[in-house]
């Protein structure tokens, strides 16, 4: 019974317009939307399964994947050695192992060399649900660092931590400078020391400069993302509405801003060779946001199909971000949760803006952009499943269900995610972040199909693809190959092999 | 040149158009007799034709300078900073008096010469036929035959001499409806759909006001109407908004009453008109021109600019048009007030959608010679060739090409053109650098002897024609699809980047996979003809007498051409792989590109109260 209705759960999610590529499995997909009243409150019930030991992935047993597979692909060990080779100012913690320093972090985190677990205890206690400062990334080719953390509790009254000060201090030699970049506004900030919360402030940490650079988060973005989805819904909008809509759900100007924020901290460690730290409040939702999309711009090894994995892996999977909370019921939900935000879909985003702008630097495609984002939010695997790591030892997720990245990383899966023009690029890309350079990245097209001016079997088909796949390119090269399947078989360019999946359903 | 006050200006700063921090480049001002140039530092030349300039503006005197903007029809804005004000005020006033031509001979295609002998210039000109358009189309035939009725340009001053009307109408028909239309264009074919019989013509108003009306011009369009066997009745379209068409009856102008013509659908489809364009492009521009643009103001600006929404409105009526004739098999009348402007927007642009022939390279030619060039589009007052009306210019061709770009998007691998060519026509619409597009109509254009003085555009675009390929073009990838079917849904209009900001590089993508694809394809041609020439090698080799090395490639007549392909393979890679290294070369990673240095500056200024990190791309103060 558990697994049916995790099976209902897909079904019901594709029935509200999220297409899954994979869902329904036992073909009960195909629902009705007027399906009766008794039947909509239990699949209401049912795909909202609140324990997490009751979902699909614990459940789920491919025949070809063996279970531990692909659940160690990317160990922080292997990591903190490519940093070790270059440097020995930083070490492999395992103060976590037992999650008590911080509940939200992994066990191993890369801290300074020169700091004891002990002062990393104490620092700890200083931030914001334990989330002290650690390595996020190192800069190979100066040396500097990103760091993130949460919030320091500095409170109303000013609190200090010296533990908290040398551990930022140990990270910058004399007369070097470092830039705190605060994912919050500069009053938002100063008002979380009512709540216990706040900054770090000059005259404790001298040699740290603090940036503000707000990114919207939580209930806001995902009222901006709802607004987004109905604006793209109404075919019916006239260019003024359509306009004014796009305007006013703010989407672009959060990816743009994210886009922004993320080139900054990117700039100030490739150009002005100084460490960063990224923390907003939490420091589980708009850092991570910052500090993996500014990997992805610095670091070409992040551009890769593998390296993209390890990096989610590192970036949001280990670094806490709450996927159980935040990716719960996408943009169609009739109960709207309080902790329901797409952050993740805004990164996405964001990587998908950079390989528009950014073509042949990418290794992989939209495709694996769509069923990570697809994955994130109903998935048959195991691998976004829960809060923390914590949680996932808790539930046993490693040992019970199967890794997202076995699957995708088997040959014949892995083919078609790939980008055919990727060629690798070992310099930083710099996008630019101007509003006539940021595009839609367009989905949602379940209306227009049903508007076409005058249908022909072929081009339904052809958009009906593109609404299965939910989410698609709008321009260049993306868009004929999704448009276009042909292209592939284009006699032009016979050595062209477009990244698509000709296993995939068209729906008719 | 009288006009040149001074021809040489030193230290000019260029300055970056969206860099906050004033970043600019540093160099020399030349003025000659055809071009505005500017050479910085490092020899990066900037050239700017005279007749590309819209408007030259001079600021208030700042600091460094006078500062000099120039924006040019091409959407190119520059902005100097000349050192010295009196070289400022030479400067502007020889470009005010070189950027306002009074004579269509001072225009710079009687100046430019080619180097193409008189042969060639006459071949040039002969390249598009329209006579021999009208045939692939399929007329004369049955139903339509060409009319000498306008040979001397007596019965409409607009129109070609050579005009297709129903075999039906005769003469005194077409003299009566002429006289009831507004400057004389009565209607006339303007494209024939062969498989449904249907046609397309195209007319301007009728002086209709409230109550009048003319037999003549109701028979025209019987005529019309049953030239085409297999519908028995027809549309007429008035491009105008209602509003605007009903005002026109006061005037004594106006629109066709239902119930005076038999068998006619009328139908408005409300494009506005060019007073309304032009002012929405210049609010457009004016918005895409901000520095430090936010998502937002860029949102609400294009929304209240209003652009999107005439571009859709236009395709929109090609699409209704289209409609007509593909489901309904019925002819269409199309007008707008005067019939060169909105009417021509629609013809182009449903010929365009119903016929694969003008999605090719030469087709496109074609479709602008005849619904534009020889219909009497008044590029001339449009384009501003001349020093005239303000009121008259407006971006009605711009518009249609920008729709056409809409049809790219939707269709990636329908169309043998790419974006490029769209700029460059674009480019020399106004350049006037070429006689196709100068004066306003046919007559005029023949009483400037242009093809005797001027050259011909067009074998130009088909030399470079690698250039305009599109590496997705299957000609017969559907053969259904001969009939674009374009969705007009609002969020499927997107802002022409690539347009308005051409010349502004550091907003478009770093890696262009259009030339990499073309690359990728021309290196696969190169290689197959290498393949074939091989093998016509193998083939005489094997042809010649000798018995022992014949039985040998016998033996191995496959892996034989595998072995022998190869070294010249590597040959002929070697060369190419610099061209795809400069493809793939990232403008983006260079910091010039970036505006990156400033940020440099600005930081090493010991510890400024405002940080600014700029690479065009973010930007901060704390």
């Amino acid at each position: 019974m558990p697994a049916l209705a995790c099976s209902w759960d897909v079904a019901t999610r594709r029935e509200q317009g999220w297409g899954l590529q994979r869902g329904g499995r036992w073909g009960r997909s195909q629902l009705s939307p007027c399906a009766p009243a008794p039947i909509f409150a239990l699949l209401q019930a049912l795909s909202s399964v609140d324990s997490v030991m009751m979902m699909y992935p614990f459940f789920y047993r491919p025949q070809d994947l063996r279970l531990e597979e692909g659940w160690h692909l990317f160990p922080l060990e292997q990591y903190f050695q490519q940093i070790a080779a270059q440097t020995s100012q930083w070490r492999l913690s395992d103060l976590n192992r037992d999650f008590t320093t911080c509940p939200t972090y992994p066990a191993d985190v890369i801290v300074p060399a020169a700091v004891s677990d002990d002062t990393l205890r104490r620092a700890a206690r200083f931030r914001q649900g334990g989330r002290f400062p650690v390595l996020s990334y190192y800069h190979p080719r100066n040396g500097t660092v990103l760091l993130r953390s949460s919030q320091p509790l500095t409170g109303p009254n000013r609190k200090r931590c010296p533990e908290d000060e040398v551990l930022l201090g140990t990270v910058l030699d004399e007369g070097e400078r470092g830039f705190i970049i605060d994912t919050r506004s500069a009053q938002a900030a100063k008002q979380a020391r009512m709540t216990g919360g706040g900054t770090e402030p000059k005259s404790s940490y001298p040699q740290w400069k603090r940036l503000h650079r707000p990114l919207e988060r939580g209930r806001p973005l995902q009222e901006s993302f709802i607004k987004l989805v109905e604006a793209c819904n109404d075919a019916s909008l006239s260019m003024d509405r359509w306009l004014s809509r796009l305007e006013s759900c703010r989407w672009l100007s959060h990816v743009k801003a994210a886009l922004s924020t993320a080139c900054l901290a990117a700039q100030c460690l490739d150009r002005e060779e100084a460490s960063v730290l990224v923390h907003g409040a939490e420091g589980t939702d708009t850092t991570l946001l910052v500090t993996a999309l500014a990997q992805v711009i610095l670091d070409p090894g992040c551009r890769t199909v593998v390296g993209f994995q390890g990096l989610l892996e590192r970036e949001w999977i280990e670094a806490g971000h709450p996927f159980h909370l935040r990716c719960a019921r996408s943009a169609y939900s009739h109960a709207r949760l309080k902790q329901e935000a797409p952050l993740f879909l805004l990164f996405l985003d964001c990587v998908w803006q950079l390989s528009r702008q950014f073509p042949f630097s990418l290794e992989f495609g939209e495709s694996l952009l769509l069923t990570l984002f697809d994955n994130a939010y109903a998935s048959d695997y195991g691998t976004f499943l829960c809060n923390n790591e914590k949680e996932r030892c808790l539930c046993k997720v490693k040992e019970n269900t199967h890794s997202l990245w076995a699957w995708l990383n088997q040959p014949e899966e892995k083919k078609k995610y790939l980008n055919p023009l990727y060629s690798h690029n070992p310099l930083v890309i710099w996008p630019s972040v101007e509003p006539q350079s940021i595009q839609l990245w367009q989905g949602e097209l379940g209306p227009a199909l049903r508007q076409l001016p005058f249908s022909k079997p072929k081009a339904r088909a052809v958009l009906a693809r593109r609404h299965h796949l939910g989410w698609v390119a709008c321009g260049g090269l993306g868009k004929a190959a999704l448009l276009f399947p042909q292209v592939t078989h284009n006699p032009l360019s016979p050595r062209l092999i477009l990244p698509m999946d000709p296993s995939l359903p068209v729906p008719r | 040149m009288e006009h040149i006050r001074t021809t040489k200006v030193e230290q000019v700063k260029l300055l970056d158009r969206f860099s906050t921090s004033n970043k600019s480049l540093t160099g020399t001002l030349y003025l000659t007799a055809t071009h505005l140039l500017f050479i910085d530092s490092s020899r990066r030349e900037t050239w700017i034709l005279h007749h590309h300039i819209a408007a030259v503006e001079k600021l208030p005197l700042t600091t460094s300078g006078c500062p000099l903007v120039i924006q040019c029809k091409n959407f190119r804005i520059v902005h100097f900073v000349v050192p010295r004000e009196r070289d400022c005020h030479d400067v502007y006033n020889s470009l005010l008096q070189l950027s306002r031509t009074a004579k269509y001979e001072e225009l710079y295609a009687f100046s430019y010469n080619p180097k193409q002998n008189e042969s060639e210039q006459v071949k040039g000109w002969q390249l598009i036929d329209l006579a021999e358009e009208y045939k692939r189309m399929g007329v004369p035939n049955d139903y339509w035959q060409l009319s000498d009725a306008n040979r001397d340009y007596k019965i409409c001053e607009t129109y070609p001499r050579d005009l297709y009307v129903p075999r039906t109408a005769s003469k005194p028909i077409i003299v009566g409806s002429s006289k009831f239309r507004s400057k004389g264009r009565f209607p006339v074919l303007s494209y024939y759909h062969k498989d449904k019989k249907a046609a397309i013509c195209r007319c301007s108003q009728p002086l209709s006001g409230f109550s009048a009306r003319c037999l003549e011009d109701e028979h025209m369009l019987q005529a019309i109407s049953k030239a085409n066997p297999s519908n028995r009745y027809m549309y007429v379209m008035d491009t105008r908004p209602k509003l605007n068409a009903m005002a026109n009856r006061a005037a004594g102008k106006g629109y066709e009453n239902e119930d005076n013509y038999s068998n006619i659908r009328f139908q408005f489809v409300g494009i506005e008109n060019i007073h309304v364009m032009r002012s929405s492009l210049q609010k457009l521009l004016e918005v895409s021109g901000t520095k430090g643009l936010s998502v937002n103001d860029f949102l609400s600006g294009l929304e209240s600019s209003g652009w999107l929404r005439h571009i859709k409105a236009v395709l929109d009526a090609a699409v209704f048009l289209v409609k007509a004739i593909a489901v309904e098999s019925a002819s269409v009348l199309v007008h707008c007030s005067d019939g060169w402007d909105r009417t021509s927007q629609v013809c182009s642009l449903g010929a365009l959608l119903l016929d694969s022939y003008y999605r090719t390279i030469k087709g496109f030619m074609v479709l602008i010679e005849k619904d534009w060039i020889s219909f009497g589009h008044k590029f001339s007052d449009r384009c501003c060739q001349l020093d005239g009306d303000p009121k008259e210019i407006s971006p009605v061709f711009t518009q249609f090409l920008e729709s056409v770009w809409n049809l790219m998007e939707q269709f990636p691998q329908a169309f043998e053109y790419n974006e490029a060519f769209l700029l460059q026509i674009h480019e020399h619409v106004h350049s006037c650098q070429f006689g196709n597009f100068l004066g306003n109509c046919q007559k005029e254009r023949e009483e400037l002897k242009l093809k005797e003085k001027t050259y011909s555009l067009w074998p130009f675009l088909l030399d470079e024609q690698k250039k305009y390929q599109n590496p997705l073009y299957s000609p017969d990838f559907s053969p259904e699809l001969t009939l674009l079917e374009p969705n007009t849904v609002s969020f499927n209009f997107k802002f022409w980047r690539n347009m308005y900001h051409q010349f502004d590089r550091s907003m478009h993508p770093r890696q262009s996979v259009y030339d990499l694809i073309m690359n990728m394809s021309e290196q696969n041609k190169q290689l197959e003809k290498d393949i074939k020439e091989l093998e016509a090698k193998i083939k005489q080799k094997n042809g010649q007498p000798d018995a022992v090395l014949m039985k040998e490639h016998q033996q191995s007549a496959h892996p034989a051409p595998m072995a022998l392909k190869t070294p010249p393979c590597f040959k002929k890679e070697q060369p190419l792989i610099p061209v795809n290294d400069a493809v793939r070369t990232i403008e983006g990673s260079n910091t010039a590109d970036n505006r990156y240095s400033e940020f440099m500056e600005e930081f090493s200024k010991a510890e400024p109260a405002v940080v600014s990190l700029e690479y065009g791309v973010a930007r901060m103060t704390c």
